[in-house]
């Protein structure tokens, strides 16, 4: 497990190259490929495009929502909750090129979303081009948020019944519960969630590709479609991996984060 | 924190089990013996996959105990080229004979992945039937051949003649200047305002396409050029960048041209070839000698009408100035592998799978222009399709690509610069700017210089 990523380290220190001298003898070029990102007028930008996307798809977006259903499933129960449940996570089990395709269909110029907005006398726009990072963002929180759903389906069902039970018996109402009582019993359980689906969408590669490929003008670039197009369309390997290296960093410090809210959870 | 280690070992894995299977050499059997060809195929390009399955066949029923083995990489141009180049890094999955394009040859040279070819070649009776030119297409900077050319190709102006007669624009149509294209676009957004008058790409989505079939044909035509192969230097500065962003601009602000949304996407060329130029929706285009293989019998939008309806014009220079013309030229070649274990062998299928009637094949199918003086003058070639004659006089005013290994990410650069331009986010001075900026940075301040 360690040895590929011990691998791609090495390897952004160098000028490894798919094609040309440096594919035959790749030179030791120290942090050459580091200090070339602060000068780079596309990275700072994907860097910032990267954290927006793990912070609004996924933080906002699918945490949020996916607690959302869950606790609305919780109240409802039955019939309905197995519905919603099906219907959220058919969007989740979807292999993710698939998924892609049905988000750029919906979206795209003459999709569904611009014949649904038709059949009201609107006229939609290209969101791919107008809107890109937001119909990113839109598409990600529609694949991912079943799976913070589940999870805070399994919390839920964990909190003792006769303590939100007897809060109802001293009068507090609904927010007051879920604030005061439901949510700090399930802290570690966000915890958990936060963490898993903040690697996953910092990974997320395949939706941005086929939506828009990082454009129009790198409007949608994040920094693991940044590392393909460098590492392989332009067959710079050394300063592909130095950018993955940077998105791996990215990952240990929201990790990080994270374990001291689960360590804080359990005392 | 597993995603993201996903990543890093993904890009790096890959070529961290490249590096290590390229240390295990692997004993070769002797008996049997089998020579890998590797090559592209689409759903609409097929052409070369026909040439290949002849050529095997043929191949193998002279060479008793030999087996070909075609490997067709499904893929785009630039997919291709990057898994071409990731099979090329180990002796197990290196091929034989490859397919290359032929301004990857001396990037390519240098990386150790193609056989210097002279001694091959002097041996070989038919080299001499190769067009001089076109020869130099396999050279790599050490003056050495390294690759044998299929086909070449030249760009041209695309028009539809309906659309240009409801215009009252007279035919057949040749624009002296850039100004006369833009007058007779004018005139037919005039004639109709839902026709599209004149296409030329711009950003990064249609890739190569935007620099070959589009800012080139515009930027050599002022006098400028990419890269001095004199002074081994790329040329910054100049104002023929800048006047050809301006005028790529024009035709897009005055919605001469595709919208800017349909200019970014990477399909939009289908829609040029299948919907839009057929359905009479669009006057003009920018696009290659190949464009009649995509409408002839067989074709991915086969368009009986084309050869009536269709005329070719070559683009201008901007002020009429000499030669009166410009045009680009690219195409393939076949390539012996460096870690290939049957040299002799591989060459020799080479030269089977270019022979005179395999290269005619080729050349016709895919609407290519010959490299083999024999081919040129074969009937068979000449009667291809009505526009041989025109897109193959354009070889007397094309240009070829810096074929050096920096070139990919300044094409890039160039795509990025008309990309800003069309979407409105620069002036054309401000993206020539960026980009002279971008050239410094990729190649050094040592290798540019200012014209």
């Amino acid at each position: 497990m360690l040895a590929p990523v011990a691998w791609s380290f090495y390897a952004s220190f160098t000028n490894a190259a798919l094609s040309g001298k440096a594919a035959l003898n790749p030179q030791w070029v120290g942090l050459d490929n580091y200090a070339r990102m602060l000068t780079d007028s596309v990275f700072p930008l994907s860097a910032w495009l990267t954290v927006v996307f793990v912070a609004v798809s996924a933080i906002l977006g699918q945490n949020a929502l996916g607690l959302v259903i869950a606790l609305l499933m919780t109240r409802s129960g039955g019939a309905t909750a197995s519905l919603v449940g099906t219907v959220v996570v058919a969007s989740w089990i979807l292999p993710e090129i698939v998924a892609a395709f049905a988000a750029y269909a919906y979206f795209s110029q003459d999709g569904t979303l611009n014949q649904l907005l038709g059949m009201f006398g609107v006229q939609g726009t290209n969101w791919l081009y107008a809107f890109p990072m937001a119909a990113i963002i839109l598409a990600n929180v529609w694949r991912g948020t079943a799976f913070s759903m589940l999870v805070y389906r399994a919390a839920l069902s964990q909190v003792p019944r006769d303590v939100s039970e007897a809060a109802l018996m001293d009068g507090a109402r609904g927010w007051q519960r879920l604030a005061f009582i439901t949510l700090p019993i399930i802290r570690g359980s966000i915890a958990t969630n936060l963490m898993l689906i903040t690697l996953q969408t910092l990974a997320v590669f395949t939706l941005i590709w086929v939506m828009t490929a990082g454009g129009p003008s790198n409007a949608s670039t994040t920094l693991p479609v940044l590392a393909y197009q460098e590492a392989f369309k332009l067959g710079d390997i050394g300063y592909g991996t130095a950018i993955a290296s940077v998105l791996i960093l990215i990952g240990v410090v929201f990790g990080a984060v994270y374990v001291r809210l689960i360590r804080g959870a359990k005392p | 924190m597993r995603r993201p280690v996903r990543i890093g070992a993904a890009l790096l894995g890959v070529v961290g089990l490249l590096a290590s299977a390229a240390c295990s050499a692997q004993p070769q059997a002797v008996s049997k013996q089998t020579i890998k060809i590797v090559y592209q195929k689409t759903d609409s390009f097929t052409a070369l996959d026909k040439v290949f399955q002849d050529a095997k066949q043929e191949f193998e029923a002279a060479n008793a105990g030999v087996t070909v083995d075609l490997e067709p990489i499904q893929a785009n141009d630039d997919d291709y080229g990057t898994k071409l180049a990731l099979a090329q890094r180990s002796p197990d999955t290196a091929p034989d004979v490859f397919y290359e394009d032929t301004f990857k040859v001396r990037s390519d040279v240098d990386a150790g992945y193609l056989l210097k070819l002279d001694s091959q070649l002097a041996s070989w009776d038919e080299w001499s039937k190769f067009n001089e030119g076109a020869k130099a297409a396999g050279r790599g900077d050490d003056g050495s051949i390294y690759a044998v050319p299929l086909g070449t190709d030249t760009r041209a102006i695309w028009y539809n003649k309906t659309v240009l007669q409801k215009a009252g624009i007279p035919l057949p149509w040749q624009p002296k200047t850039w100004d006369d294209i833009l007058a007779a676009a004018r005139k037919m957004k005039a004639a109709d305002p839902s026709v599209i008058p004149f296409s030329m790409y711009a950003g990064k989505g249609t890739g190569e396409g935007t620099v070959m079939q589009s800012f080139y044909e515009l930027l050599y035509g002022t006098g400028s050029s990419l890269y001095s192969e004199s002074d081994k230097k790329w040329v910054v500065g100049s104002k023929g960048f800048t006047d050809s962003l301006q005028f790529l601009k024009t035709l897009y602000d005055e919605k001469l041209s595709v919208t800017p949304a349909d200019a970014l996407d990477s399909n939009v060329w289908k829609k040029v070839f299948g919907q839009w130029l057929p359905q009479g929706k669009m006057g003009a285009t920018v696009e290659g000698s190949y464009a009649p293989s995509f409408w002839q019998k067989g074709g991915s939008y086969e368009w009986a009408g084309y050869a009536q309806d269709m005329g070719v014009a070559k683009f201008p220079t901007q002020f009429g100035q000499d030669p009166g013309g410009v045009s680009m030229s690219g195409g393939w070649t076949l390539a012996v592998g460096a870690k290939t274990k049957s040299a002799d062998l591989a060459f020799k299928f080479l030269t089977t799978a270019v022979n005179k009637k395999n290269a005619l094949a080729f050349d016709v199918n895919n609407s290519q222009i010959a490299v083999r003086t024999d081919v040129a003058s074969d009937p068979g070639y000449q009667a291809a399709n009505p526009f041989v004659k025109d897109v193959s006089n354009l070889v007397g005013v094309t240009h070829y690509r810096p074929a050096t290994a920096d070139y990919p990410k300044i094409s890039l650069a160039v795509q990025q610069a008309t990309e800003a331009v069309i979407a409105g986010k620069q002036s054309p001075a401000e993206a020539a700017a960026e980009y002279d900026a971008s050239v410094k940075k990729l190649v050094g301040d040592t290798k540019v210089m200012q014209k």
